[in-house]
């Protein structure tokens, strides 16, 4: 997708008529921009009366559909090697992409984000090499970027954590004067619908607020926090509860990378022009497992999972771009075989990662050691050394 | 490097040292693709599909499904490149048998156990109650021991000392835990006292540093673990030889602690019925008689679903589950049926029973009997049970008082249908009559109802027809 400004607009609160397009058939408080069929719907009307468009060019739209297929065959590609031992443990983000490709793609450069551990599609919006968070999951480093480098911050797997953070970042981002301005800088958290019941993420919303912080609250709600229901986590539509702490909430359809791209785009404009916090709750569905080591049929049925099926987000935008002819076979095959060449590249790249040395742990812990690490570092080397045969 | 690779199994959970293969996806002499299913595992955690690490050809299945396997331990060969005419013989000795033995070189790989106890009992990585090792997250596996590497110098410990756990004796401890503290274990150390020995005389029957005192006074050599058998008769033996240990695990450690959950949270009650059926099993026969029903499976349980259904619809309060602050009053009834299978208890259930007609029933009953029996039971079909009916009389039994599964609140347990002689109208006949016992949770539910319930489910069967045309 190209760089700048894809001509997304939205015009500011105005109490515009709901007959526009409030959302779909089935749930009035969804803004959907493109349907599961693969329909364009032209504008959608938020909760508070925004109205999102999102008009790309043909090269954007294809771009987009180009990042989901690589988001979602390197996620595969993960996921595989974890069953065959070659990563320790792995989140899927399979049936997240949209929401993940559409608020990735919104962020501009300056703006920061602060991942949850399944971020990786958001991630490979930021540039970053889809290698760097393999070491961490194959336990050969810490996770590889650097967070200030690509403005993307560690994987955080404490639930709810990197909303703390991202609150502290943005009200440092306000506090340095970054804000005001169509290059002011915004942030963005990213967490789930299992996160918001945590004490971490009701302290952000209350911070954030109170500070006028830019930060957008992004809540893919994937309707499982690991087994847990949504029923279990909330009475009311997470959106909602933003209105509690003083700042807007939108539920977009996570699964239309058009609106998660339109809203994301306008939460983060209002936050960098000093407008402050949002919450948008991204309403889609883990179509995997929570990890690697979580077996879903043991708490949901397959027809549940088969309704979600149907509201794929590729297939829509599949069909919608052969419909209006955007794009034909060639391309899609083109994409299918980039996908496929660049997951058997990552594969080749995770086999041939280097294992450290057990003794380098000591290395990272202070950066100039200490007396009591240089003991246990040496007492560790004795231990290893008692052991027959090579080094690990 | 060999064209021949090996896969090991892999951890697939985060901690876990072994897997059971359901199912080969593949066979021997099978061209596969790279990441192609090649097999199911299930874990302790997850039943996950393995895909192939390497395209080629299979060139052996070292385990039969139904085998648990070692983490590390090679489950498949793969010939990485068949097209490369035949293999030598140094790679592996007859190509494409079935089940061989692994490779000289994998087997070279498996490690020496180590000693135990380098890992107190209870502690991550430690053993824990019922023989499974304790991790981070979740129940983890059972033990078996660890794999490492030998230390120079020294002796392997046979592998057979390690896993002899001692008995459950005593308060102190169950399985593998023993309650001490810290300053106590390194007295037992320090005496060579075996903790593990030892009945606790301390609170929750925790070891006293009096206890390992007295047992190393009582000890001739301090290095020989105490034993405490008051030197039993030669003639009958009482110990582990003649005690059979089976790990608890897969559907009988969920039917364990579901029932542990169940009976010490619902407060049961069970009442009991018994009625005369020989006018229902009369029209049964009538049914089996009729063309459209030639070829269903009719029981008796049929029955007993069918009316336990109509008389949900007249209590519905029987169907309901206790949440702690409130009652949750389901408008859907999804039938459990016990159903005994080689896998030990299973209760999957019909989703939506209280819909189905009298032939959707049968059928429904039909599918989920064969479905358990060939162990092909998903877990989504065992959960959401709303109300459940258990048919002890299959075993030849009258009643019981069943325990409720865990959410519902209540269970009917059907007995065996016998020929009793049975006052019918005025006289001493030979009926067939059958008894019926009903649990229910008895903070929802009270006597009234459910004894109102239950005589509904044996009004019906005592005379189908009538209670159909009072009812529906």
């Amino acid at each position: 997708m190209a760089k700048g400004d894809p001509g997304v607009t939205t015009r500011g609160r105005r109490a515009a008529p709901r007959s526009k397009r409030a959302a779909t058939a089935g749930d009035p408080e969804l803004v959907q921009l493109l349907t599961p069929e693969g329909e364009r719907i032209e504008s959608a009307i938020g909760p508070d009366g925004t109205e999102y468009r999102a008009d790309f060019t043909d090269e954007e739209y294809r771009g987009l559909y180009r990042d989901l297929v690589l988001v979602r065959k390197l996620d595969a590609e993960a996921t595989a090697l974890q069953r065959q031992g070659e990563l320790g443990l792995w989140a899927s983000l399979l049936g997240q992409e949209a929401a993940q490709v559409g608020s990735g793609r919104a962020l501009r450069t300056q703006d920061m984000a602060f991942p949850t551990y399944r971020e990786h599609g958001v991630l490979y919006c930021r540039g970053i090499d889809p290698i760097m968070p393999l070491g961490l999951f194959r336990g050969v480093d810490q996770g590889g970027w650097d967070p200030n480098e690509f403005k993307f911050n560690m994987y955080t797997i404490v639930i709810g954590a990197q909303t703390l953070h991202a609150t502290g970042y943005a009200m440092g981002v306000a506090m340095d004067g970054k804000t005001g301005s169509d290059d002011g800088e915004a942030v963005i958290a990213y967490f789930g619908d299992g996160a918001t019941s945590q004490g971490d993420v009701n302290e952000s919303f209350v911070w954030a607020s109170v500070f006028n912080a830019p930060l957008v609250f992004f809540c893919q709600n994937n309707q499982y926090a690991i087994s847990e229901p949504l029923e279990r986590q909330t009475r009311v539509p997470l959106y909602q509860r933003a209105g509690g702490f003083g700042f807007p909430g939108v539920r977009v359809d996570g699964n239309d990378v058009l609106a998660s791209y339109a809203v994301t785009r306008h939460a983060l404009d209002n936050a960098r022009h000093g407008q402050g916090p949002s919450l948008i709750e991204a309403y889609t569905y883990r179509m995997g497992a929570h990890t690697t080591s979580d077996d879903p049929t043991r708490y949901r049925i397959a027809s549940e999972v088969e309704a979600w099926q149907a509201k794929d987000p590729i297939a829509r935008m599949k069909a919608f771009l052969t419909r209006q002819q955007i794009a034909d076979e060639s391309f899609f095959a083109e994409v299918d075989e980039q996908a496929r060449a660049e997951s058997v590249h990552l594969r080749e790249r995770v086999l041939n990662m280097p294992n450290p040395e057990p003794v380098s742990m000591f290395d990272h812990v202070y950066p100039n050691g200490s007396p009591e690490l240089d003991e246990q570092r040496a007492q560790f080397a004795k231990y290893m050394e008692s052991f027959e045969g090579s080094a690990h | 490097m060999s064209r021949i690779k090996e896969f090991n199994l892999p951890d697939l959970g985060e901690g876990l040292t072994e897997g059971e293969i359901l199912a080969w996806l593949v066979k021997v002499g099978d061209v596969i693709e790279l990441n192609q299913p090649i097999v199911e595992v299930e874990t302790a955690k997850a039943a996950v599909e393995i895909p192939a690490k390497w395209a080629g050809q299979v060139q052996a299945i070292f385990h039969p499904e139904g085998a648990t396997v070692e983490v590390g331990t090679p489950i498949i060969a793969i010939d990485t490149d068949p097209g490369a005419g035949p293999i030598e013989e140094s790679t592996t000795g007859a190509p494409a048998a079935d089940l061989p033995t692994p490779s000289a070189a994998s087997l070279a790989a498996v490690e020496i156990a180590p000693e135990e106890g380098m890992v107190e009992p209870g502690l991550i990585g430690g053993a824990a109650p019922g023989g499974r090792t304790a991790v981070l997250v979740g129940y983890g596996p059972r033990t078996t021991a660890a794999k490492r590497r030998p230390r120079k110098g020294a002796a392997p410990v046979p592998a057979q000392g390690a896993t002899s756990a001692p008995a459950v004796n005593g308060t102190g401890r169950t399985g593998g835990l023993v309650l001490a503290k810290p300053p106590v274990r390194k007295l037992a150390k320090d005496l060579g006292v075996d903790l593990s020995t030892l009945t606790g005389s301390g609170p929750l029957g925790s070891i006293t540093r009096e206890d390992v005192q007295r047992a190393a006074s009582a000890t001739p050599a301090a290095a020989e673990p105490l034993t405490v058998s008051p030197a039993a008769p030669a003639a009958a033996s009482f110990g582990a030889d003649r005690e059979q240990r089976i790990p608890v695990k897969g559907v009988r450690k969920l039917t364990a602690e579901n029932m542990s959950r169940s009976a010490f949270t619902a407060p049961h009650v069970t009442e009991f019925l018994t009625v005369d059926v020989t006018r229902a099993m009369k029209a049964l026969d009538r049914l089996r008689e009729r063309r459209e029903w030639r070829d269903v499976r009719v029981s008796p349980l049929l029955l007993v679903a069918k009316a336990v259904l109509l008389a949900v619809k007249r209590y519905p309060m029987v169907n309901s589950t206790w949440a702690g602050d409130e009652i949750v009053v389901k408008d859907y009834v999804n039938l459990g049926i016990a159903a005994a299978t080689e896998r030990g208890l299973i209760v999957p259930n019909i989703k939506d029973a209280g819909r189905l007609s009298l032939r959707e029933l049968a059928d429904a009953m039909t599918a989920l009997v064969q479905t358990a029996k060939t162990g092909k039971t998903s877990p989504a079909d065992m959960s959401g049970g709303t109300l459940t009916i258990t048919n002890v009389g299959v075993f030849g039994v009258d009643t019981g008082t069943p325990i409720l599964p865990p959410g519902e609140s209540a269970i009917l347990a059907f007995g065996a249908v016998r020929e009793m002689p049975w006052v019918h109208k005025g006289k001493v006949k030979p009926r067939l009559v059958t008894t019926l016992g009903l649990s229910f949770d008895h903070r929802i539910i009270d006597g009234e109802l459910g004894s109102k319930f239950l005589r509904d489910v044996g009004d019906f069967l005592a005379d189908p027809e009538a209670a159909l045309l009072a009812w529906t």
